[in-house]
């Protein structure tokens, strides 16, 4: 069984966040970063939800696409 | 003539084509009279961003000479219609909510359901506010203003089709189309006390609208009857090579199995989840439902949160990857409420994403193994009634919720794995705001949720009376 997801620290969510700006270009003013990293963490946690469940390797991703 | 064809105005879209059919009225005269009622009331309620009333003219004039000519004008003949401003109109630059997309060269072409309803004699007559960029469930826009629940003008009117289901509500429109992406039709009807269909993921063309979350997106009708859903969806149905997943199921015209029996119908009652996180009346309208269709069972389909939590996940991550470009070039220029949503989601690594859409695929054969016991399931569509305009939290079984992404905590889960539902609207005391109830159906048997809908409304249990503006 693998060991359970960590939960971040709040300075850990603020230095991951700012590492992926960076990789995407993105920049944020001073004034939106609480904001920001308020939705980081409400994603995380449904993200954390979604990753605890047990699911089978057989189960293949369902976005569309039709050739 | 101008006192009838008001009075159509504020009944139904099929009223309107049966008078203009007869030639009782003409579409010019309905068209002219729903002009005038858009600029006395649309005021209070703010639900148009634009009126086209000279190609409206136009329009209804073309419907006119077809019944002149004694070519059949259509089963929408003459009958006033709106659109969420995602949805193309040739002409009008496609803005979505948004100050950026304001400034876009304009659409060159209608969209393909704005088409397909003006084929049926349907008159485009405006594009409708909305939440930027769909990612909203209240109907509030920080460029144009809120959208006001024409029941109680200083209340929500759900989002983030949030000027459809005013326009509808308030009378200025029988006819609207909205999108879906968690919730978008059915959170505004429920809220605005109307009907809203959102069909079967891949059911309707999507070509010509401005995507949200393409994975999730979905276009449909709003009406104040199920008769005009029905009528306005089966013109709408039908594959289209410019969306090749709207080619793999033949259109079923749903019109004539509308009032089809539907006592020998296996209804249950959603439970578990959907019966947490609400206030007492929006169960307890669930239960009135229940009651009238002698529905008696409950059933829990499996890890709803989590469906909930996947939807989020995909959304977050998807909607941000479409304005990746836009939020590193003018990032000053959005909602602030999206704005921060997008950044965030741009964020997330992509193993979470894809771990969503493999949770959507589980998810999908669990619910689809419960419909081979039951055929209808009903589920409440928000938690509460509509919210004040600016109210930012809620609280249930005593923990406090951010109203914004919370509106949809019932509606998310089931446009997750694209079932069909119809919204019907339910008042349960006078005076009082409605709220909606979902009626689920498995995927492409909308013509099911549409015939238990259509019961409701004939027994007067569910109905979607006209504001008094």
């Amino acid at each position: 069984m693998a060991p359970p997801i960590p939960i971040m620290t709040d300075t850990e969510r603020a230095q991951a966040l700012d590492a992926e700006l960076a990789v995407l270009g993105l920049t944020i003013e001073e004034g939106w970063r609480e904001g920001v990293l308020t939705h980081v963490r409400m994603i995380g946690d449904a993200a954390r939800l979604v990753l605890e469940f047990p699911l089978g390797d057989e189960i293949e991703a369902a976005p569309i696409f039709i050739p | 003539m101008i006192g009838f064809a008001s009075s159509l105005v504020t009944g139904s879209a099929t009223g309107i084509a049966a008078a203009v059919g007869a030639g009782t009225v003409t579409a010019r005269a309905v068209i002219d009279a729903a002009l005038g009622r858009i600029e006395a009331l649309d005021p209070k309620v703010n639900a148009f961003t634009d009126v086209l009333a000279s190609r409206a003219r136009a329009t209804s004039d073309a419907v006119d000479g077809k019944r002149l000519r004694g070519e059949p004008p259509g089963k929408l003949a003459g009958v006033p219609f709106a659109v969420k401003n995602l949805i193309d109109v040739a002409g009008l630059p496609t803005r979505a909510g948004s100050k950026i997309n304001r400034e876009s060269e304009p659409a060159t072409q209608d969209a393909a359901l704005v088409r397909r309803l003006e084929a049926a004699g349907a008159v485009l007559i405006g594009a409708l506010n909305m939440g930027e960029y769909a990612y909203d469930f209240t109907g509030e826009n920080v460029h144009d203003g809120p959208s006001r629940n024409p029941h109680a003008l200083d209340h929500m009117s759900g989002g983030s089709s949030g000027g459809s289901g005013a326009a509808v509500a308030a009378g200025l429109v029988p006819l609207a189309l909205g999108s879906d992406t968690n919730g978008s039709i059915r959170v505004p009807s429920a809220l605005c006390g109307i009907f809203g269909l959102k069909p079967t993921f891949g059911r309707l063309t999507r070509a010509g609208s401005f995507p949200f979350v393409g994975s999730l997106d979905h276009l449909g009708p709003l009406a104040r009857s199920v008769v005009d859903l029905a009528v306005a969806y089966d013109a709408m149905q039908g594959g289209d090579p410019a969306e090749p997943m709207t080619m793999l199921h033949v259109p079923e015209l749903v019109l004539p199995l509308l009032d089809a029996r539907t006592e020998g119908l296996r209804i249950a009652i959603a439970g578990g989840y959907f019966e947490r996180q609400g206030e007492p009346e929006v169960f307890a309208a669930v239960e009135r439902v229940a009651r009238a269709l002698d529905a008696k069972t409950t059933i829990e389909l499996p890890e709803v949160a989590r469906a909930r939590a996947a939807a989020y996940v995909i959304t977050a991550a998807e909607g941000a990857e479409l304005h990746l470009g836009r939020l590193r070039a003018r990032p000053g220029d959005f909602d602030p409420a999206v704005r921060d949503r997008l950044f965030a989601g741009a964020t997330i690594p992509a193993a979470w994403v894809i771990r969503a859409q493999r949770f959507r695929r589980w998810f999908q054969q669990q619910v689809h193994k419960i419909f081979d016991a039951v055929d209808v399931i009903l589920a409440p569509a928000t938690p509460s009634r509509a919210p004040r305009i600016g109210q930012t939290t809620f609280a249930f079984d005593g923990k406090v919720l951010p109203v914004r992404p919370n509106l949809g905590i019932f509606t998310q889960p089931l446009s997750f794995i694209g079932l069909p539902v119809v919204l019907v609207p339910i008042w349960l005391d006078a005076g009082g705001l409605p709220m909606g109830v979902q009626i689920v159906a498995p995927p492409w048997h909308e013509a099911r949720a549409l015939q238990v809908a259509r019961r409701l409304e004939r027994e007067g249990i569910a109905r979607a009376p006209v504001a008094k503006l």
